[in-house]
């Protein structure tokens, strides 16, 4: 059941990102490019998914197991370290770069696009970086978010 | 600033927003967890037990998505600019930085801004900061 709720999680996520038209590189580059002609289309998506998710979460933190009777685990994580904004910052450069971060890059994978495939390798590759220099460094700190 | 009306789509970004708040809610009530795409994808590669299972549920979901919309409508466009070094570079540092960072659009712009964390504004801030400066750096400083 969890498998599946997952499942359907996933898709209705990709069906937002596809009607939204944020699985458009060429949009969300569209929002980001301030000084040019500008399209403001992704303020709206957060706006529209933050409405829900303001009220969602509000009744997630209230519950002590979820509405399938498993554990809830949402972070408790309060610190803000040097690595969150740098990591931030590195992320936005390749999100300008590109146009995609995680999600519409692995939309457009189920689409064929080649150029989506390289993308998504490489940020997995990117990822497998970061687990190589942190087992370098010392204990892996969990994957929460 | 002047804004683009022509690729202006206020209804399509609402309505696909609130689906994303939908599958972000139902993540988090029925799975009681966060929807963010980097941390879920970031976990396969070094799985824990038990974990693999929902992890490519939802990556499936994402990725058979376009396929389940085709059945029915057309896909809307997409263009991708960058060539294949960039998107290389670009892939590498998303990887890389969602790590650090912790999350990405979905596990701290929606989620995160949704449960009013701080931590989540903050890293919010900061990548959609570098993703507008870069943006001005690639087309108005070297790409003009």
């Amino acid at each position: 059941m969890h498998t599946l709720m997952s499942f359907v999680a996933g898709l209705v996520f990709g069906f937002g990102l596809l009607l939204s038209g944020m699985s458009n590189p060429a949009k969300v580059q569209g929002f980001l490019d301030l000084a040019g002609r500008w399209d403001p289309s992704l303020a709206l998506v957060m706006g529209g998914a933050i409405l829900v998710g303001l009220f969602a979460f509000r009744a997630a933190h209230l519950r002590v197991r979820t509405l399938l009777g498993g554990a809830m685990r949402l972070p408790s994580s309060h610190d803000l370290r040097k690595p969150l904004v740098l990591g931030s910052l590195a992320f936005g450069i390749g999100w300008g770069l590109a146009g995609f971060c995680p999600g519409p890059a692995l939309v457009s994978l189920g689409t064929g696009e080649i150029k989506a495939v390289v993308f998504v390798a490489a940020m997995l590759g990117g990822m497998g970086v970061f687990d190589l220099i942190e087992r370098i460094r010392g204990p892996l700190p969990a994957a929460a978010e | 600033m002047t804004v683009d009306w022509t690729h202006f789509t206020p209804w399509h970004a609402l309505f696909g927003g609130i689906l994303i708040g939908v599958a972000a809610a139902l993540f988090a009530l029925f799975n009681g967890r966060i929807a963010g795409i980097s941390g879920i994808a970031a976990g396969l590669l070094r799985p824990m037990h038990g974990d693999r299972a929902w992890r490519l549920a939802f990556l499936g979901g994402l990725v058979l998505a376009p396929v389940a919309w085709g059945l029915f409508a057309a896909l809307p466009e997409a263009r991708i600019d960058a060539g294949y070094g960039t998107l290389v570079v670009a892939g590498l540092l998303v990887g890389i930085g969602t790590r650090y960072g912790a999350g990405c659009t979905s596990g701290h712009g929606v989620c995160g801004l949704s449960r009013l964390s701080p931590r989540s504004l903050v890293a919010t801030l900061s990548f959609m900061g570098a993703g507008f400066a870069t943006l001005f750096v690639i087309r108005h400083l070297i790409g003009a």
